[in-house]
């Protein structure tokens, strides 16, 4: 799949000193998900922001659909819809005047059809000539992607965009992605809920303290870092592991009625064959089993934790 | 040229005006209407004639460069500061278009505005004191030029200001004093030698005496000198503003 924006070797430092992105080079897939993982202040923001033109680049450059963001920022900014992560709103606008304005920030002609669809996709329909200080935050979050998306760009880019928003209206939200992806309008997605981004991207981007420190495809990196674990329920209490268990990666949960073995599935032999004879030999009954695998979220936690 | 991107934030500032209207132009209105009745009745009385032109008249073009100055500064001002302050300012800056479409936009709304209420103060005032424009293509032009310097001086404040106070600082304690002390209830030949000097390093004296003139042939300075100045203005505002938008000052840095 072809690149539709690439960054390379972006470095910022802010005046005060603080240096936002270091050396960042990023590749987005046309038509992708991509999901971008990073702690407060990792620099998700100021890199968005910088490919969008609201703040200066230092070093490095970036190309949108092979255009330069900056000596062919019309070509490359036309082709890029932004919901920012503040719900920054013009209080006494109606929603139908504040969306229609944006259309026309974008230098296209007016098309109340396409607006009509949009308010209507977003259910803003019947909040149409009703002012934007009057709407709950939910419903600001929702005028904000009506605006991002009101110049039909090719790229969207949502930052945290389901924050402060409640379930009904995340699905919502979510519907409207996949129709966009469906559409082939290609979604840069952050977000502090990591089940969404485990849900919904095709790639995930993890930046960390300025530096991208992994871009993998989301089954694969789920497949590569995640961990299995085996629970055994026991069917009576065990005060200790038997010392015939002592050669696998066994642990007691503390109310002792749980064997956890921790195995990695890329492994040529898991081990689970061979602690089920042992069990077996050392006389161990248990009543149920079950596996789970670790999620998106244990996986950012730790990858983070080590960067750091 | 995206002139749907200009005509769009140009009528953004519009509607905005139409929604304050009161704010925008009742109240200049009234205000002029005040000036009148405080210099034309009280001090008029006094003051019968400036060269051959009735007081009151005399301080009709005054007045309206009084309004005009102040209200370009307000409005293109208020214009850019408020989306900085409410954050929107983030899809003026994402979306393709050059910073001299932003500027005809905000420049060209505010400019909008203050030539309105100007032509408004002028109808209001013929209304009270008997007036004559000697030279309506000049009136017309220092009226527009003057808009527009000043919307772009307002624009610079909108984006320099951090603060409402910022905000407020330099149409109050700058503009306005230099307005009132540039000959707008005045001739400069009526003060004494040295406060005529200094005077003359106010650079409103230069508007005002050029827009006197175009209504009495009565001026300060040359014609020729009032419009270098507002030359000199118009291109210094213009290459800050330039400068701004290069280095992103206070927009993306």
């Amino acid at each position: 799949m072809r690149s539709i924006i690439s960054v390379n070797n972006l470095t910022k430092t802010y005046a005060g000193g603080f240096t936002a992105l270091k050396d960042v080079s990023l590749e987005i897939r046309d038509g992708e998900i991509f999901g971008l993982l990073g702690p407060n202040g990792a620099g998700k923001t100021t890199l968005i922001n910088i490919i969008c033109g609201i703040v200066n680049p230092g070093d490095g450059s970036i190309t949108v659909n092979g255009h330069d963001t900056i000596k062919d920022y019309r070509a490359a900014r036309s082709l890029i819809g932004l919901v920012p992560q503040e719900l920054t709103t013009d209080a006494f606008e109606t929603v139908w005047h504040t969306v229609n304005f944006t259309r026309g920030l974008f230098g296209k002609a007016s098309n109340p059809g396409h607006i009509e669809k949009l308010l209507k996709d977003l259910s803003l329909w019947d909040k149409k000539d009703e002012r934007l200080m009057t709407l709950s935050g939910g419903m600001k979050r929702r005028v904000l992607i009506a605006k991002a998306l009101s110049h039909e760009p090719q790229i969207l880019f949502l930052d945290e965009p389901t924050a402060g928003v409640d379930v009904e209206l995340r699905k919502d939200m979510w519907a409207v992605v996949h129709e966009l992806r469906d559409a082939g309008v290609t979604i840069i997605l952050t977000t502090h809920y990591i089940e969404e981004a485990e849900q919904m991207a095709d790639r995930i981007g993890v930046i960390n303290q300025g530096e991208i420190i992994l871009v993998e495809e989301k089954t694969e990196l789920m497949r590569k870092l995640g961990i299995k674990q085996l629970a055994l329920e026991l069917q009576g209490r065990m005060t200790k592991l038997p010392a015939a268990l002592k050669t696998h990666k066994l642990e007691l949960a503390e109310d002792g009625m749980t064997l956890i073995y921790t195995y990695d599935t890329r492994a040529e032999r898991t081990g689970i064959t061979a602690l089920l004879n042992d069990l077996g030999k050392a006389g161990i009954k248990f009543r149920d089993i079950h596996t789970t695998q670790s999620s998106l979220e244990d996986i950012f936690v730790n990858l983070v934790k080590r960067a750091s | 040229m995206k002139w749907r991107a200009v005509g769009a934030i140009y009528a953004f500032e519009m509607a905005r005006t139409r929604r304050t209207l009161t704010q925008s132009i009742v109240a200049p209105v009234i205000s002029t209407v005040l000036y009148f009745v405080v210099f034309g009745a009280a001090i008029g009385s006094r003051i019968t004639e400036v060269e051959g032109v009735s007081y009151g008249s005399f301080i009709v073009p005054g007045l309206i460069m009084l309004s005009v100055l102040t209200q370009s500064i307000a409005n293109a001002s208020f214009g850019i500061y408020f989306p900085r302050f409410t954050g929107t300012i983030y899809e003026i800056l994402s979306a393709p278009i050059s910073f001299f479409e932003i500027v005809l936009g905000y420049v060209g709304a505010a400019a909008t505005k203050s030539i309105i209420l100007g032509s408004i103060i002028l109808a209001t005032a013929g209304f009270i004191v008997p007036l004559e424009i000697a030279h309506p293509f000049w009136m017309a032009l220092f009226l527009v030029l003057t808009a527009i310097t000043f919307s772009l001086l307002g624009f610079i404040i909108g984006i320099w200001a951090d603060g409402f106070e910022k905000l407020q600082i330099v149409p109050l304690l700058i503009v306005t004093p230099l307005t009132f002390l540039g000959g707008s209830f005045y001739s400069i030949s009526m003060l004494p030698p040295l406060w005529q000097t200094v005077s003359y390093f106010n650079p409103v004296v230069y508007l005002i005496s050029g827009f006197r003139w175009s209504f009495y042939e009565l001026a300060d300075v040359s014609l020729g000198v009032s419009l270098g100045m507002i030359a000199f203005f118009l291109a210094l505002c213009l290459s800050l503003i330039w400068w701004i938008f290069k280095t992103g000052y206070r927009l993306k840095s």
